[in-house]
Protein backbone atom coordinates (compact mmCIF):
# COMPACT_ATOMS: atom_id res chain seq x y z
CA UNK A 1 0.00 0.00 0.00
CA UNK A 2 1.60 3.20 -1.14
CA UNK A 3 1.53 6.64 0.40
CA UNK A 4 0.62 8.16 -2.97
CA UNK A 5 -2.65 6.21 -3.02
CA UNK A 6 -3.66 8.03 0.12
CA UNK A 7 -2.32 11.52 -0.54
CA UNK A 8 -3.39 12.00 -4.17
CA UNK A 9 -3.05 15.33 -5.99
CA UNK A 10 -6.78 16.01 -5.76
CA UNK A 11 -6.71 15.50 -2.00
CA UNK A 12 -3.76 17.83 -1.53
CA UNK A 13 -5.48 20.39 -3.74
CA UNK A 14 -8.61 20.33 -1.57
CA UNK A 15 -6.41 20.49 1.56
CA UNK A 16 -4.40 23.47 0.38
CA UNK A 17 -7.34 25.24 -1.28
CA UNK A 18 -10.44 24.11 0.59
CA UNK A 19 -13.76 24.77 -1.13
CA UNK A 20 -16.46 26.38 0.98
CA UNK A 21 -14.19 27.10 3.91
CA UNK A 22 -15.40 29.93 6.10
CA UNK A 23 -18.53 31.04 7.88
CA UNK A 24 -22.12 31.72 6.91
CA UNK A 25 -23.23 35.00 8.46
CA UNK A 26 -26.98 34.67 7.93
CA UNK A 27 -29.32 32.38 9.82
CA UNK A 28 -28.27 28.76 9.44
CA UNK A 29 -27.96 25.39 11.13
CA UNK A 30 -24.65 25.01 12.89
CA UNK A 31 -23.16 21.74 14.13
CA UNK A 32 -19.82 20.78 15.58
CA UNK A 33 -18.19 17.40 15.46
CA UNK A 34 -14.86 16.20 16.79
CA UNK A 35 -12.66 13.19 16.88
CA UNK A 36 -11.17 13.25 20.36
CA UNK A 37 -8.57 10.61 19.51
CA UNK A 38 -6.68 12.78 17.04
CA UNK A 39 -8.13 16.15 18.06
CA UNK A 40 -9.72 16.81 14.68
CA UNK A 41 -12.57 19.29 14.92
CA UNK A 42 -15.08 20.67 12.45
CA UNK A 43 -17.81 23.27 12.59
CA UNK A 44 -20.38 23.12 9.79
CA UNK A 45 -22.85 25.84 8.87
CA UNK A 46 -25.71 24.71 6.66
CA UNK A 47 -28.55 26.60 4.95
CA UNK A 48 -31.52 24.57 3.80
CA UNK A 49 -34.31 26.39 1.94
CA UNK A 50 -38.05 25.93 2.29
CA UNK A 51 -38.07 23.29 -0.46
CA UNK A 52 -35.58 21.18 1.51
CA UNK A 53 -32.68 21.96 -0.80
CA UNK A 54 -29.17 22.39 0.67
CA UNK A 55 -28.51 25.99 -0.40
CA UNK A 56 -25.10 26.53 1.19
CA UNK A 57 -22.55 24.78 3.39
CA UNK A 58 -19.42 26.23 4.90
CA UNK A 59 -16.92 24.79 7.34
CA UNK A 60 -14.20 25.76 9.76
CA UNK A 61 -11.98 23.02 11.03
CA UNK A 62 -8.66 21.77 12.25
CA UNK A 63 -7.33 18.40 11.27
CA UNK A 64 -5.13 16.38 9.00
CA UNK A 65 -5.06 16.69 5.23
CA UNK A 66 -7.44 13.75 4.80
CA UNK A 67 -10.10 15.14 7.13
CA UNK A 68 -9.96 18.68 5.74
CA UNK A 69 -9.89 17.57 2.09
CA UNK A 70 -12.79 15.24 2.74
CA UNK A 71 -14.75 18.11 4.33
CA UNK A 72 -14.08 20.29 1.30
CA UNK A 73 -15.24 17.54 -1.06
CA UNK A 74 -18.29 16.83 1.06
CA UNK A 75 -19.52 20.43 0.75
CA UNK A 76 -19.23 20.23 -3.03
CA UNK A 77 -21.20 17.00 -3.05
CA UNK A 78 -24.16 18.16 -0.99
CA UNK A 79 -24.70 21.76 -2.09
CA UNK A 80 -27.68 21.93 -4.44
CA UNK A 81 -28.99 18.52 -3.45
CA UNK A 82 -32.23 17.81 -1.64
CA UNK A 83 -31.98 16.59 1.94
CA UNK A 84 -32.87 13.08 0.80
CA UNK A 85 -30.25 13.07 -1.96
CA UNK A 86 -27.65 14.48 0.41
CA UNK A 87 -28.43 11.77 2.97
CA UNK A 88 -28.07 9.14 0.28
CA UNK A 89 -24.57 10.23 -0.74
CA UNK A 90 -23.50 10.56 2.91
CA UNK A 91 -24.73 7.02 3.61
CA UNK A 92 -22.97 5.70 0.53
CA UNK A 93 -19.69 7.40 1.40
CA UNK A 94 -19.72 6.15 4.99
CA UNK A 95 -20.54 2.62 3.80
CA UNK A 96 -17.57 2.67 1.44
CA UNK A 97 -15.30 3.91 4.22
CA UNK A 98 -16.55 1.18 6.55
CA UNK A 99 -15.82 -1.41 3.89
CA UNK A 100 -19.50 -2.33 3.49
CA UNK A 101 -19.57 -1.07 -0.10
CA UNK A 102 -17.07 -1.33 -2.94
CA UNK A 103 -14.72 1.68 -3.16
CA UNK A 104 -15.54 1.83 -6.87
CA UNK A 105 -18.94 3.25 -5.89
CA UNK A 106 -17.12 6.58 -5.42
CA UNK A 107 -16.02 6.68 -9.07
CA UNK A 108 -19.26 8.32 -10.18
CA UNK A 109 -18.92 11.16 -7.66
CA UNK A 110 -16.16 13.27 -9.18
CA UNK A 111 -13.32 14.18 -6.80
CA UNK A 112 -14.55 11.72 -4.18
CA UNK A 113 -12.92 8.93 -6.12
CA UNK A 114 -9.61 10.20 -4.77
CA UNK A 115 -10.66 9.11 -1.28
CA UNK A 116 -10.90 5.46 -2.33
CA UNK A 117 -7.39 4.87 -1.05
CA UNK A 118 -8.41 5.72 2.52
CA UNK A 119 -10.23 2.39 2.82
CA UNK A 120 -6.87 0.64 2.78
CA UNK A 121 -5.67 2.73 5.74
CA UNK A 122 -8.16 1.72 8.46
CA UNK A 123 -6.78 4.17 11.04
CA UNK A 124 -7.47 7.07 8.68
CA UNK A 125 -11.11 6.22 7.99
CA UNK A 126 -12.28 8.28 10.96
CA UNK A 127 -10.44 11.29 9.50
CA UNK A 128 -12.22 10.95 6.17
CA UNK A 129 -15.69 10.54 7.69
CA UNK A 130 -15.55 13.40 10.23
CA UNK A 131 -17.25 16.03 8.06
CA UNK A 132 -19.76 13.53 6.71
CA UNK A 133 -20.97 12.61 10.19
CA UNK A 134 -21.22 16.30 10.99
CA UNK A 135 -23.33 16.86 7.85
CA UNK A 136 -25.60 13.97 8.76
CA UNK A 137 -26.16 15.57 12.17
CA UNK A 138 -26.89 18.92 10.52
CA UNK A 139 -29.51 17.36 8.23
CA UNK A 140 -31.12 15.59 11.16
CA UNK A 141 -31.55 18.73 13.25
CA UNK B 1 27.53 18.57 9.89
CA UNK B 2 29.68 20.93 11.97
CA UNK B 3 33.18 20.05 13.09
CA UNK B 4 32.04 19.65 16.69
CA UNK B 5 29.25 17.30 15.69
CA UNK B 6 31.60 15.34 13.52
CA UNK B 7 33.87 14.89 16.52
CA UNK B 8 30.98 13.62 18.61
CA UNK B 9 29.89 11.30 15.88
CA UNK B 10 33.18 9.69 15.18
CA UNK B 11 35.49 9.77 18.14
CA UNK B 12 33.74 10.16 21.40
CA UNK B 13 30.86 7.93 20.59
CA UNK B 14 32.04 5.09 18.45
CA UNK B 15 34.90 4.45 20.85
CA UNK B 16 32.41 3.83 23.63
CA UNK B 17 29.41 2.41 21.87
CA UNK B 18 29.10 1.25 18.29
CA UNK B 19 25.46 1.37 17.20
CA UNK B 20 26.32 -0.26 13.87
CA UNK B 21 27.66 -3.31 15.65
CA UNK B 22 24.80 -3.42 18.15
CA UNK B 23 22.19 -3.17 15.38
CA UNK B 24 23.36 -6.56 14.13
CA UNK B 25 21.92 -8.05 17.34
CA UNK B 26 18.41 -6.91 16.37
CA UNK B 27 16.87 -8.97 13.54
CA UNK B 28 14.03 -6.56 12.76
CA UNK B 29 16.22 -3.51 12.15
CA UNK B 30 19.22 -5.31 10.66
CA UNK B 31 17.39 -7.28 7.99
CA UNK B 32 16.75 -5.90 4.53
CA UNK B 33 13.14 -5.00 3.84
CA UNK B 34 11.23 -4.98 0.57
CA UNK B 35 9.88 -1.71 -0.76
CA UNK B 36 11.38 1.41 -2.25
CA UNK B 37 10.63 3.46 0.84
CA UNK B 38 13.54 1.71 2.58
CA UNK B 39 15.99 2.48 -0.23
CA UNK B 40 17.44 5.59 1.40
CA UNK B 41 18.59 3.51 4.37
CA UNK B 42 20.01 0.55 2.42
CA UNK B 43 16.78 -1.38 2.79
CA UNK B 44 16.50 -0.93 6.55
CA UNK B 45 13.68 0.47 8.63
CA UNK B 46 14.50 3.67 10.53
CA UNK B 47 12.79 2.86 13.80
CA UNK B 48 12.26 5.97 15.95
CA UNK B 49 9.35 4.91 18.16
CA UNK B 50 11.36 3.52 21.05
CA UNK B 51 9.38 5.32 23.73
CA UNK B 52 6.45 3.13 22.66
CA UNK B 53 8.40 -0.10 22.51
CA UNK B 54 11.92 -1.13 21.56
CA UNK B 55 13.09 -3.83 19.19
CA UNK B 56 14.32 -7.13 20.60
CA UNK B 57 17.87 -8.47 20.42
CA UNK B 58 18.67 -12.07 19.53
CA UNK B 59 19.72 -12.69 23.13
CA UNK B 60 16.15 -12.06 24.29
CA UNK B 61 14.48 -13.94 21.46
CA UNK B 62 16.77 -16.92 22.09
CA UNK B 63 16.10 -16.82 25.85
CA UNK B 64 12.37 -17.09 25.18
CA UNK B 65 12.86 -19.96 22.73
CA UNK B 66 15.27 -21.71 25.04
CA UNK B 67 12.84 -21.50 27.93
CA UNK B 68 9.99 -23.00 25.93
CA UNK B 69 12.21 -25.62 24.29
CA UNK B 70 14.13 -26.73 27.38
CA UNK B 71 12.84 -25.40 30.69
CA UNK B 72 9.07 -25.02 30.44
CA UNK B 73 7.16 -26.08 33.57
CA UNK B 74 5.03 -24.30 36.15
CA UNK B 75 6.89 -22.55 38.95
CA UNK B 76 6.78 -22.94 42.73
CA UNK B 77 4.79 -26.20 42.53
CA UNK B 78 6.38 -29.00 40.61
CA UNK B 79 8.38 -31.64 42.50
CA UNK B 80 10.40 -32.74 39.52
CA UNK B 81 13.66 -31.56 38.06
CA UNK B 82 12.16 -29.62 35.17
CA UNK B 83 9.86 -27.72 37.50
CA UNK B 84 12.78 -26.94 39.77
CA UNK B 85 14.71 -25.59 36.82
CA UNK B 86 11.85 -23.34 35.70
CA UNK B 87 11.46 -22.03 39.26
CA UNK B 88 15.15 -21.43 39.57
CA UNK B 89 15.32 -19.49 36.31
CA UNK B 90 12.27 -17.43 37.24
CA UNK B 91 13.72 -16.54 40.64
CA UNK B 92 17.16 -15.85 39.16
CA UNK B 93 15.43 -13.37 36.86
CA UNK B 94 14.03 -11.62 39.91
CA UNK B 95 17.55 -11.33 41.32
CA UNK B 96 18.82 -9.96 38.01
CA UNK B 97 16.14 -7.26 38.10
CA UNK B 98 16.90 -6.48 41.75
CA UNK B 99 20.60 -6.02 41.00
CA UNK B 100 19.82 -3.93 37.92
CA UNK B 101 18.00 -1.26 39.96
CA UNK B 102 20.07 -1.94 43.10
CA UNK B 103 17.17 -3.12 45.25
CA UNK B 104 18.17 -4.35 48.71
CA UNK B 105 16.32 -7.65 48.35
CA UNK B 106 15.01 -9.72 45.45
CA UNK B 107 11.70 -10.04 47.35
CA UNK B 108 11.15 -6.32 46.75
CA UNK B 109 10.67 -7.14 43.04
CA UNK B 110 7.11 -8.01 41.99
CA UNK B 111 6.61 -9.17 38.42
CA UNK B 112 3.63 -7.55 36.70
CA UNK B 113 2.35 -7.24 33.13
CA UNK B 114 4.04 -3.86 32.80
CA UNK B 115 4.39 -0.43 34.38
CA UNK B 116 0.64 0.12 34.08
CA UNK B 117 -0.22 -2.95 36.12
CA UNK B 118 2.50 -2.10 38.65
CA UNK B 119 0.93 1.31 39.31
CA UNK B 120 -2.56 -0.17 39.44
CA UNK B 121 -1.23 -2.69 41.95
CA UNK B 122 -0.07 0.09 44.29
CA UNK B 123 -3.29 2.06 43.84
CA UNK B 124 -5.31 -1.02 44.67
CA UNK B 125 -3.28 -2.91 47.27
CA UNK B 126 -1.71 0.06 49.07
CA UNK B 127 -4.20 2.84 48.31
CA UNK B 128 -7.37 0.95 49.18
CA UNK B 129 -5.95 -0.16 52.50
CA UNK B 130 -4.22 2.99 53.68
CA UNK B 131 -6.15 5.95 52.22
CA UNK B 132 -9.31 7.54 53.55
CA UNK B 133 -11.80 10.16 52.42
CA UNK B 134 -10.17 13.58 52.34
CA UNK B 135 -6.64 12.24 51.86
CA UNK B 136 -4.57 13.76 49.06
CA UNK B 137 -2.20 12.49 46.39
CA UNK B 138 0.28 14.70 44.56
CA UNK B 139 0.86 13.94 40.87
CA UNK B 140 2.27 16.08 38.08
CA UNK B 141 0.56 17.54 35.03
CA UNK B 142 2.89 15.57 32.76
CA UNK B 143 1.85 12.05 33.74
CA UNK B 144 1.18 9.30 31.23
CA UNK B 145 -2.43 8.12 31.58
CA UNK B 146 -1.08 5.02 33.34
CA UNK B 147 0.02 7.15 36.31
CA UNK B 148 -3.13 9.27 36.27
CA UNK B 149 -6.19 7.11 35.67
CA UNK B 150 -5.45 4.56 38.46
CA UNK B 151 -5.38 7.48 40.93
CA UNK B 152 -8.50 9.04 39.43
CA UNK B 153 -10.33 5.73 39.91
CA UNK B 154 -9.07 5.44 43.49
CA UNK B 155 -9.92 9.10 44.20
CA UNK B 156 -13.48 8.54 43.04
CA UNK B 157 -13.87 5.39 45.12
CA UNK B 158 -12.29 6.77 48.32
CA UNK B 159 -13.17 10.47 47.91
CA UNK B 160 -9.56 11.58 47.68
CA UNK B 161 -8.18 14.84 46.29
CA UNK B 162 -5.58 14.80 43.52
CA UNK B 163 -3.17 17.74 43.34
CA UNK B 164 -0.85 18.42 40.43
CA UNK B 165 2.61 19.90 40.13
CA UNK B 166 2.26 22.11 37.02
CA UNK B 167 4.71 22.13 34.14
CA UNK B 168 6.23 25.21 32.53
CA UNK B 169 6.39 26.00 28.82
CA UNK B 170 9.81 24.37 28.46
CA UNK B 171 8.45 21.05 29.73
CA UNK B 172 9.96 21.18 33.22
CA UNK B 173 8.08 21.07 36.50
CA UNK B 174 7.29 24.31 38.28
CA UNK B 175 8.99 23.71 41.60
CA UNK B 176 7.99 27.06 43.04
CA UNK B 177 4.53 25.53 43.33
CA UNK B 178 5.49 22.25 44.93
CA UNK B 179 5.67 23.22 48.60
CA UNK B 180 2.20 24.69 48.58
CA UNK B 181 0.76 21.38 47.34
CA UNK B 182 1.83 19.47 50.46
CA UNK B 183 -0.39 19.59 53.52
CA UNK B 184 -1.32 17.39 56.48
CA UNK B 185 -3.62 15.27 54.31
CA UNK B 186 -0.97 14.43 51.68
CA UNK B 187 -0.42 10.67 51.66
CA UNK B 188 1.50 9.92 48.46
CA UNK B 189 3.50 11.49 45.66
CA UNK B 190 3.29 9.59 42.34
CA UNK B 191 5.24 11.03 39.43
CA UNK B 192 7.07 10.23 36.26
CA UNK B 193 10.85 10.00 36.36
CA UNK B 194 11.07 10.90 32.66
CA UNK B 195 8.30 12.37 30.54
CA UNK B 196 7.17 10.32 27.54
CA UNK B 197 6.13 13.54 25.76
CA UNK B 198 8.80 16.12 26.68
CA UNK B 199 11.69 13.79 27.40
CA UNK B 200 12.31 15.77 30.61
CA UNK B 201 14.19 13.90 33.31
CA UNK B 202 12.60 15.14 36.50
CA UNK B 203 14.84 15.90 39.52
CA UNK B 204 13.05 13.28 41.57
CA UNK B 205 15.66 12.87 44.29
CA UNK B 206 15.01 16.31 45.73
CA UNK B 207 11.28 15.78 45.60
CA UNK B 208 11.62 12.42 47.32
CA UNK B 209 13.61 14.06 50.13
CA UNK B 210 10.99 16.75 50.45
CA UNK B 211 8.23 14.13 50.67
CA UNK B 212 10.16 11.95 53.09
CA UNK B 213 10.75 14.90 55.42
CA UNK B 214 6.95 14.82 55.78
CA UNK B 215 6.87 10.98 56.00
CA UNK B 216 5.13 10.70 52.62
CA UNK B 217 6.06 7.81 50.30
CA UNK B 218 6.90 8.39 46.65
CA UNK B 219 6.07 6.22 43.63
CA UNK B 220 8.14 6.74 40.48
CA UNK B 221 6.90 5.86 37.02
CA UNK B 222 10.16 4.65 35.51
CA UNK B 223 8.73 3.41 32.20
CA UNK B 224 10.87 5.89 30.24
CA UNK B 225 13.82 6.29 32.61
CA UNK B 226 14.80 2.73 33.54
CA UNK B 227 15.52 1.71 29.90
CA UNK B 228 17.76 4.73 29.26
CA UNK B 229 19.51 5.99 32.40
CA UNK B 230 21.04 4.26 35.42
CA UNK B 231 18.36 4.00 38.09
CA UNK B 232 19.39 3.10 41.65
CA UNK B 233 16.40 2.77 43.96
CA UNK B 234 18.53 3.01 47.11
CA UNK B 235 20.24 6.18 45.90
CA UNK B 236 16.96 7.77 44.83
CA UNK B 237 15.29 6.34 47.94
CA UNK B 238 11.95 6.01 46.13
CA UNK B 239 9.40 3.80 47.86
CA UNK B 240 7.91 2.34 44.70
CA UNK B 241 9.22 2.15 41.13
CA UNK B 242 7.22 0.87 38.15
CA UNK B 243 8.64 -0.03 34.75
CA UNK B 244 8.02 -2.20 31.67
CA UNK B 245 10.22 -4.83 30.06
CA UNK B 246 9.24 -4.18 26.44
CA UNK B 247 10.62 -0.63 26.44
CA UNK B 248 14.09 -1.97 27.30
CA UNK B 249 14.64 -4.79 24.79
CA UNK B 250 12.50 -7.24 26.79
CA UNK B 251 9.33 -9.08 25.78
CA UNK B 252 5.86 -7.54 26.02
CA UNK B 253 3.65 -8.52 28.94
CA UNK B 254 6.32 -8.37 31.63
CA UNK B 255 7.02 -5.47 33.94
CA UNK B 256 8.16 -4.74 37.44
CA UNK B 257 6.94 -3.16 40.60
CA UNK B 258 9.73 -2.42 43.03
CA UNK B 259 8.51 -1.65 46.52
CA UNK B 260 10.41 -1.20 49.76
CA UNK B 261 9.86 -4.27 51.90
CA UNK B 262 8.10 -2.38 54.69
CA UNK B 263 5.53 -1.04 52.21
CA UNK B 264 4.98 -4.36 50.42
CA UNK B 265 4.59 -6.13 53.78
CA UNK B 266 1.92 -3.67 54.87
CA UNK B 267 -0.16 -4.09 51.71
CA UNK B 268 -3.13 -6.32 50.99
CA UNK B 269 -3.00 -8.73 48.04
CA UNK B 270 -3.72 -7.35 44.58
CA UNK B 271 -5.51 -10.30 42.99
CA UNK B 272 -6.67 -13.58 44.49
CA UNK B 273 -5.71 -16.98 43.16
CA UNK B 274 -3.03 -19.62 43.25
CA UNK B 275 0.48 -18.99 44.56
CA UNK B 276 -0.48 -15.84 46.50
CA UNK B 277 -1.84 -17.75 49.51
CA UNK B 278 -0.33 -19.38 52.54
CA UNK B 279 -3.27 -21.41 53.90
CA UNK B 280 -6.78 -21.56 52.53
CA UNK B 281 -10.01 -22.59 54.22
CA UNK B 282 -13.42 -22.47 52.59
CA UNK B 283 -14.23 -19.11 54.11
CA UNK B 284 -10.84 -17.49 54.65
CA UNK B 285 -7.18 -17.54 53.65
CA UNK B 286 -3.84 -16.22 54.80
CA UNK B 287 -1.40 -14.61 52.42
CA UNK B 288 1.91 -15.82 51.13
CA UNK B 289 5.01 -13.74 51.85
CA UNK B 290 6.18 -10.99 49.50
CA UNK B 291 6.54 -10.87 46.54
CA UNK B 292 4.34 -13.95 45.97
CA UNK B 293 1.43 -12.27 47.74
CA UNK B 294 1.13 -10.05 44.65
CA UNK B 295 1.68 -12.69 41.97
CA UNK B 296 -1.60 -14.60 41.80
CA UNK B 297 -1.85 -17.35 39.21
CA UNK B 298 0.86 -18.72 36.97
CA UNK B 299 3.13 -15.76 36.28
CA UNK B 300 4.70 -14.73 32.97
CA UNK B 301 7.66 -17.07 33.47
CA UNK B 302 9.02 -16.75 29.95
CA UNK B 303 8.57 -12.98 30.12
CA UNK B 304 10.58 -12.72 33.35
CA UNK B 305 13.35 -14.85 31.87
CA UNK B 306 13.27 -12.73 28.69
CA UNK B 307 13.48 -9.55 30.75
CA UNK B 308 16.50 -10.89 32.63
CA UNK B 309 18.13 -11.64 29.26
CA UNK B 310 17.41 -8.06 28.18
CA UNK B 311 19.01 -6.72 31.36
CA UNK B 312 22.09 -8.87 30.85
CA UNK B 313 22.30 -7.58 27.29
CA UNK B 314 22.05 -3.95 28.47
CA UNK B 315 24.57 -4.59 31.26
CA UNK B 316 27.01 -5.98 28.73
CA UNK B 317 26.85 -2.73 26.77
CA UNK B 318 26.84 -0.69 29.96
CA UNK B 319 23.99 1.59 30.98
CA UNK B 320 26.22 4.62 31.41
CA UNK B 321 27.53 4.22 27.88
CA UNK B 322 23.97 3.94 26.62
CA UNK B 323 23.01 7.14 28.41
CA UNK B 324 26.04 9.04 27.13
CA UNK B 325 25.49 7.91 23.56
CA UNK B 326 21.78 8.74 23.63
CA UNK B 327 22.56 12.17 25.08
CA UNK B 328 24.90 12.92 22.17
CA UNK B 329 22.45 11.53 19.63
CA UNK B 330 19.58 13.55 21.09
CA UNK B 331 21.63 16.75 21.09
CA UNK B 332 22.59 16.15 17.46
CA UNK B 333 18.96 15.45 16.49
CA UNK B 334 17.69 18.62 18.13
CA UNK B 335 20.45 20.77 16.61
CA UNK B 336 19.81 19.40 13.12
CA UNK B 337 16.01 19.55 13.35
CA UNK B 338 16.25 23.08 14.72
CA UNK B 339 17.72 24.22 11.39
CA UNK B 340 14.36 23.59 9.73
CA UNK B 341 12.21 26.74 9.51
CA UNK B 342 8.81 26.12 11.08
CA UNK B 343 10.01 23.50 13.57
CA UNK B 344 8.64 23.68 17.08
CA UNK B 345 9.77 21.48 19.96
CA UNK B 346 7.55 20.52 22.86
CA UNK B 347 9.90 20.18 25.81
CA UNK B 348 13.30 21.81 25.90
CA UNK B 349 14.43 20.82 29.38
CA UNK B 350 18.16 21.04 30.05
CA UNK B 351 18.13 17.56 31.53
CA UNK B 352 16.40 15.27 29.08
CA UNK B 353 16.38 11.93 27.35
CA UNK B 354 15.90 10.97 23.71
CA UNK B 355 12.19 11.68 23.42
CA UNK B 356 11.63 14.50 20.93
CA UNK B 357 8.12 15.87 20.44
CA UNK B 358 7.76 18.40 17.66
CA UNK B 359 5.61 19.98 15.00
CA UNK B 360 6.61 21.39 11.62
CA UNK B 361 4.72 24.31 10.07
CA UNK B 362 1.03 23.49 10.23
CA UNK B 363 1.45 19.92 9.10
CA UNK B 364 -0.86 17.74 11.14
CA UNK B 365 1.05 15.08 13.11
CA UNK B 366 -0.95 12.28 11.47
CA UNK B 367 -0.03 13.54 8.01
CA UNK B 368 3.57 13.88 9.15
CA UNK B 369 3.77 10.35 10.55
CA UNK B 370 2.17 8.93 7.41
CA UNK B 371 4.60 10.86 5.23
CA UNK B 372 7.62 9.72 7.27
CA UNK B 373 6.35 6.16 6.97
CA UNK B 374 6.42 6.58 3.20
CA UNK B 375 10.13 7.42 3.65
CA UNK B 376 10.77 4.29 5.70
CA UNK B 377 10.80 6.09 9.06
CA UNK B 378 8.62 4.97 11.97
CA UNK B 379 7.64 7.72 14.43
CA UNK B 380 4.62 8.21 16.66
CA UNK B 381 1.90 10.80 16.14
CA UNK B 382 -0.84 11.48 18.62
CA UNK B 383 -1.42 12.49 22.20
CA UNK B 384 1.01 9.84 23.54
CA UNK B 385 -1.46 8.78 26.24
CA UNK B 386 -1.04 12.18 27.85
CA UNK B 387 -4.16 14.12 26.83
CA UNK B 388 -3.95 16.63 29.73
CA UNK B 389 -0.56 17.80 28.39
CA UNK B 390 -2.05 18.33 24.91
CA UNK B 391 -4.97 20.26 26.39
CA UNK B 392 -2.67 22.55 28.36
CA UNK B 393 -0.51 23.19 25.27
CA UNK B 394 -3.72 23.65 23.23
CA UNK B 395 -2.57 21.28 20.52
CA UNK B 396 -4.35 18.13 19.35
CA UNK B 397 -1.24 16.01 19.03
CA UNK B 398 2.48 16.03 18.36
CA UNK B 399 4.87 14.01 16.24
CA UNK B 400 7.37 12.17 18.41
CA UNK B 401 10.71 10.68 17.50
CA UNK B 402 12.21 8.62 20.32
CA UNK B 403 15.69 7.16 20.23
CA UNK B 404 17.55 4.15 21.54
CA UNK B 405 21.19 3.12 21.54
CA UNK B 406 20.85 1.30 18.22
CA UNK B 407 19.83 4.46 16.38
CA UNK B 408 22.59 6.14 14.40
CA UNK B 409 23.54 9.70 13.50
CA UNK B 410 22.82 8.78 9.89
CA UNK B 411 19.25 7.90 10.81
CA UNK B 412 18.88 11.39 12.27
CA UNK B 413 20.12 12.80 8.95
CA UNK B 414 17.52 10.68 7.14
CA UNK B 415 14.81 11.98 9.47
CA UNK B 416 15.82 15.60 8.83
CA UNK B 417 15.94 15.02 5.06
CA UNK B 418 12.47 13.47 5.18
CA UNK B 419 11.15 16.39 7.23
CA UNK B 420 12.41 18.75 4.51
CA UNK B 421 10.56 16.69 1.92
CA UNK B 422 7.40 16.80 4.04
CA UNK B 423 7.58 20.60 4.09
CA UNK B 424 7.64 20.64 0.29
CA UNK B 425 4.88 18.09 0.00
CA UNK B 426 2.34 19.72 2.32
CA UNK B 427 3.08 23.41 1.71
Amino acid sequence: MEFEDLYQEIILDHYKHPRNAGEIKRECTSVEHENPVCGDHIKLMVVIDDDGIVQDVKFIGTGCAISMASASMMTEQVIGKSKTEAMKIIREFVEVMRGDESPDALDEHGDLTALKGVVKFPVRVKCATLAWHAMKNALNT
Amino acid sequence: MSEAQFQIKNKNILRNLDPYKLRQDFPLISKKLEGKKYNSNNGHLVYLDNAATTQKPNAVIRALMNYYENDNANVHRALYELGDRATQKYEESRKTVAQFINAKHAREIVFTRGATEAINLVASAWGRKHLQAGDEIILTEMEHHSNLIPWQLLAKEKKLTLRFIPFLNNGTLNFSRVKSLFNERTRLVAMTHMSNVFGTINPVRGLIRMAHSRCIPVLLDGAQSVPHIPVDVQYLDCDFLAFSGHKMCGPTGIGVLYGKQEYLDAMDPYQGGGDMISSVWLEKATWNEIPYKFEAGTPNIAGAIGLAAAIRYINEIGMEKITRYEQALTTYAILEMNKLPGIRFYGIAPERGGVISFSLDNIHPHDMAQFLDSQGIAVRAGHHCAQPIMRKLEIPATTRASLYFYNTFEEIDLLVAALKKAKEFFN
